[in-house]
């Protein structure tokens, strides 16, 4: 048997668990052993402390929003504050909520345990990466509380450049460092794989937790530095007027989109591909079955990395492209929708044969696979071009978004928070109040984003505050889906922080997972790993867990 | 207890004067439906997919019915098929797409040309008749137009969800989309590109009037000027016809008749003289330099608007003899200076 077996005492009845005497939350004390740690788990909590600040800073201007467009008059706000409030919002969620929420939490904390490692290949970078968001966020703060910014999250240009008297050089300096915290965290993640393996964790042994962020990092190395060209350039000709996009100094304004798009399209699949590994892990977990054509899977990954840096001129099939380059990109834009497809399916394969139960993560996960098919699909509508000429830039692509990052990407959030908090916290979350949590979420986003759909192919066009009275119907639903999607975010908000202090004590491994994470200690040691751990089985064998635990209960009992 | 009559009828009436589709009101409109239907009903179809596998694993595989996974590696046929099948239904709707898409952005070639500036935070409409509109565009139903647009300052993207066309209206460059309305009526037009603070204020109706009714509006509104009239007059007080004169002795290229030819550039290469050709011309000659002649023309970037633009592009367009040109030369000659442009906010006609 594996080293692991060996070393760690295996305690398959929760109900005689302890809290391990030392783990990472009580090795060191005070504030500065939290701000000055390099241990991959701290800086993970770290992160997840700091991105749920900033969701639900993100979200009340998310309510905001909501609140406006409840009747079709611009009553509540003037309209350049409607403008920033959209603005905000969508800085917010994107860099400093989406961009890093699984890959810097749960990937900091689970990717050395799941391969076996003592910490990242770069601590360090690790934390460096950490302060970089927070100087990003307080920068995004500063530039909200100095007066705000209403260039949209998209910078568009010449609008960002000559035309706006708001904080845009504060809000691009803000975006500019935290892309440089989402390229740390991806080096460190790319070396780390590479390099740090336990002996024997070969990579087809390795979770697809891990090859899907292995792929998000990628994208984000490759990526963010395309996005802070295009940000330098703006706050260049902003400030000086260099007249790269500016076409009476001889340059080009879509030149801009280029830029911006290269990097925005595949930050999508940074947002969405570390999900994708979450719903892998808890699927396979809660129906006791390997996930089905692991292959396939952990290979639609990295095509989803590759295809995705080919498809982004499909934001700008009506901005004068030529025609015929707008067909090359719908076709790639058809080719990457095939690995998400391949995805479902398989997820939907491995529950058959399965022993499958019901706890808080699967009900996330399950949430995850209806809406992201309705936001995938959605998809094909935007990528198929005359389609795209009537939907684009209409609330069809905001409800298209929406379904992809938060019913799709936040719906895997919260079920890989679920699944992992026991490992995280050492406790247990409330099982019957978190559920009602996943199913108000399902329901509230449903109502929220559905309407939108029907409300962008009547034409009703984005960032507007204010409407023709004819969209009110279906605005009141999607305002009141809003308020129910709020209740649903601030419940696990609440019971989590609840069950740090009270939750029942979780055990090594409360689901009888397989990964190497749960064979270990909940919460971890500080170095994770007493010793080295060999790896003699693939990811996902339950045969191997059952057997371990036979003689695990065996050799102490 | 009963809901109050009064509550009962504001309800009803605020769902009767609620949109669920638009209205059809042009050629493309039932194209674009059509792929819309077929869309809608490969998603649901595909979501049922999903949601009956998930379902019905959920139910026959719970833990209660079957306490014991059996572990199965993948299966190389069935993969094949969710990757295949997928696959073809994606590649059918990128050639419909695609096919719509040249459809809704190929121009036919009858079609009457309207321009459209779009600037922060109003669309102007100008007709080579003369009629000028603020947020408001009158078309003819049954007959193309063509509507050739270019921004003042940011992006904005011009829409008619009626019509079910949109496009990009952008700086510095020309851009067209047409249509042919279907249904006499009044319909919205969004500016759905956000270009800042009013950007939701950014609204028209575009009315669509029988084609005698649209001869009566024509009539009722002209400014009394045609864009070409205008563009005569621009050509004149800026001095183009002191070189573009058309005599053979001249120091720029005759004009008369060039719109729609192909021209030798001096270094060699050929141009097709379009609308974007002129307009380009007039703002960077240097980059546009017709063979055999000197680069001396100088840049009219920030002299002249892009209404001025427009003028001056449509009286090109239909400037088929230089009589005219040498006529209003010699008057410049004689010291009597022709009649200047109105500035462009006097002759703009806001229809009510």
């Amino acid at each position: 048997m594996s080293a692991t077996t060996n070393t760690i005492v295996v305690l398959p009845d929760q109900e005689t668990a302890r809290l391990p005497k030392r783990n990472y939350l009580n090795n060191e004390h005070g504030l500065l052993s939290w701000l000055l740690t390099a241990d991959h788990k701290r800086i993970a909590m770290l992160y997840l402390i700091s991105i749920t600040f900033f969701f639900f800073i993100g979200g009340a201007f998310a309510g905001l929003i909501r609140l406006e467009l409840l009747t079709p008059q611009p009553d509540l706000v003037a309209a350049d504050t409607y403008n920033k409030f959209f603005t905000m919002h969508g800085i917010i969620m994107i860099f400093l909520f989406l961009v890093p929420s699984v890959p810097a939490t749960l990937g900091n904390f689970l990717i050395p345990i799941m391969i076996g490692a003592k910490d990242l290949a770069f601590p360090k970078i690790n934390l460096l990466s950490w302060y970089l968001y927070m100087i990003g966020g307080t920068l995004t703060l500063a530039a909200l509380v100095l007066g705000g910014v209403d260039t949209g999250w998209t910078f568009t240009t010449p609008l960002s450049t000559h035309y706006l008297n708001t904080h845009v050089i504060t809000a691009a300096t803000a975006i500019f460092v935290a892309g440089f915290s989402s390229i740390f965290t991806g080096l460190n993640f790319i070396v780390t794989i590479h390099r740090m393996r336990a002996p024997g964790m070969t990579w087809f042994r390795m979770p697809l937790f891990c090859w899907s962020n292995y792929a998000a990092s990628v994208l984000m190395v490759l990526g963010t530095p395309v996005l802070a060209i295009a940000i330098v350039l703006v706050a260049l000709e902003r400030l000086v007027g260099i007249g790269v996009f500016d076409p009476a100094k001889g340059g080009d304004p879509l030149l801009f989109q280029h830029l911006f798009w290269f990097y925005s399209h595949p930050a999508v699949y940074i947002m969405i591909l570390p999900g994708f590994g979450v719903i892998s892990e808890v699927i396979s977990t809660f129906s006791r079955k390997r996930v089905f054509g692991y292959t396939a899977v952990a290979f639609s990954s990295v095509a989803i990395a590759l295809f995705g840096f080919f498809v982004w001129a499909h934001h700008m099939f009506i901005m004068g492209v030529s025609n015929y380059s707008a067909l090359v990109f719908s076709l790639l834009t058809m080719l990457v929708a095939v690995p998400s497809a391949i995805k479902t399916f398989n997820w939907s394969f491995t529950l058959q044969k399965g022993s499958i139960t019901f706890e808080t993560p699967m009900l996330y996960a399950f949430g995850f696979i209806g809406l992201f098919t309705i936001g995938g699909l959605t998809g094909v509508f935007l990528g198929s071009l005359g389609m795209d000429i009537h939907l684009t830039e209409t609330y069809f692509i905001v409800a298209h978004f929406h379904f992809v990052m938060v019913g799709g990407m936040l719906m895997a959030f919260l079920a890989g928070i679920h699944f992992w908090w026991p490992k995280l916290t050492g406790r247990m979350y409330p099982e019957s109040l978190s559920k009602l949590a996943a199913v108000t979420t399902f329901i509230g986003f449903n109502l929220t984003f559905l309407p939108q759909f029907i409300l962008g192919y009547l034409g009703m066009p984005r960032r507007y505050h204010a409407y023709p009275p004819e969209f009110q119907v279906l605005n009141v639903l999607s305002t009141a889906g809003a308020t129910v999607l709020g209740v649903g975010y601030m419940l696990p908000l609440l019971y989590l922080g609840w069950s740090l202090k009270y939750g029942a004590i979780a055990g090594n491994n409360p689901w009888q997972a397989t990964g190497l994470e749960w064979q270990i200690q909940s919460p971890p040691l500080t170095e994770n790993f007493v010793e080295t751990p060999i790896i003699d089985y693939e990811a996902y064998d339950y045969e191997w867990l059952e057997r371990k635990q036979h003689e695990g209960v065996t050799t102490v009992g | 207890m009963g809901i109050s009559p009064v509550l009962w009828q504001f309800l009803v009436k605020w769902l009767h004067n609620s949109a669920l589709f638009p209205a059809e009101a042009s050629t493309i409109a039932p194209y674009t439906d059509e792929l819309y239907f077929f869309l809608i009903l490969v998603s649901i179809f595909g979501t049922l997919v999903v949601l009956a596998l998930v379902v019905g694993f959920s139910v026959k595989y719970r833990r209660e019915k079957n306490p014991v996974a059996t572990q199965v590696e993948g299966s190389t046929l069935l993969e094949a098929t969710w990757t295949i099948i997928p696959l073809a239904i994606f590649l059918l709707v990128f050639v419909w797409g695609g096919l719509l898409y040249f459809r809704i952005y190929s121009p036919p070639a009858n079609s009457m040309n309207i321009y459209v500036v779009g600037k922060q935070w109003m669309w102007k409409a100008e007709h080579p008749t003369g009629q000028h509109e603020i947020n408001a565009l009158h078309v003819p139903v049954g007959r193309p137009v063509q509507l050739t647009m270019i921004s003042q300052d940011v992006f904005h993207s011009f829409s008619i969800p009626d019509f079910r066309v949109k496009r990009e209206v952008i700086p510095g460059r020309y851009s067209t989309v047409w249509f042919q309305a279907t249904d006499p009526g009044v319909y919205h037009i969004f500016c759905t590109q956000y270009c800042g603070t009013q950007h939701a204020g950014m609204i028209g109706e575009v009315t669509a009037l029988t084609p005698d009714d649209y001869q009566k509006w024509l009539k009722e509104s002209t400014s009394g000027m045609s864009l070409a009239q205008n563009g005569e007059r621009l050509f004149a007080s800026m001095g183009c016809n002191s070189c573009h004169s058309g005599n053979a002795a001249a120091r720029g290229p005759n004009l008369a008749g060039v719109y729609g030819s192909r021209l030798t550039m001096n270094d060699g290469s050929q141009v097709l003289v379009n609308d974007a050709y002129l307009r380009d011309s007039i703002l960077n000659p240097s980059q546009h330099v017709t063979a055999g002649f000197a680069p001396i023309m100088p840049t009219y970037q920030g002299q002249i608007s892009e209404d001025g633009l427009i003028d001056l592009v449509e009286y090109i367009k239909q400037l088929q003899s230089n009589y005219r040109v040498q006529q209003t030369q010699l008057t410049s000659e004689s010291n009597q200076a022709a009649p200047t442009t109105p500035p462009q906010s006097s002759n703009e006609m806001v229809k009510p």
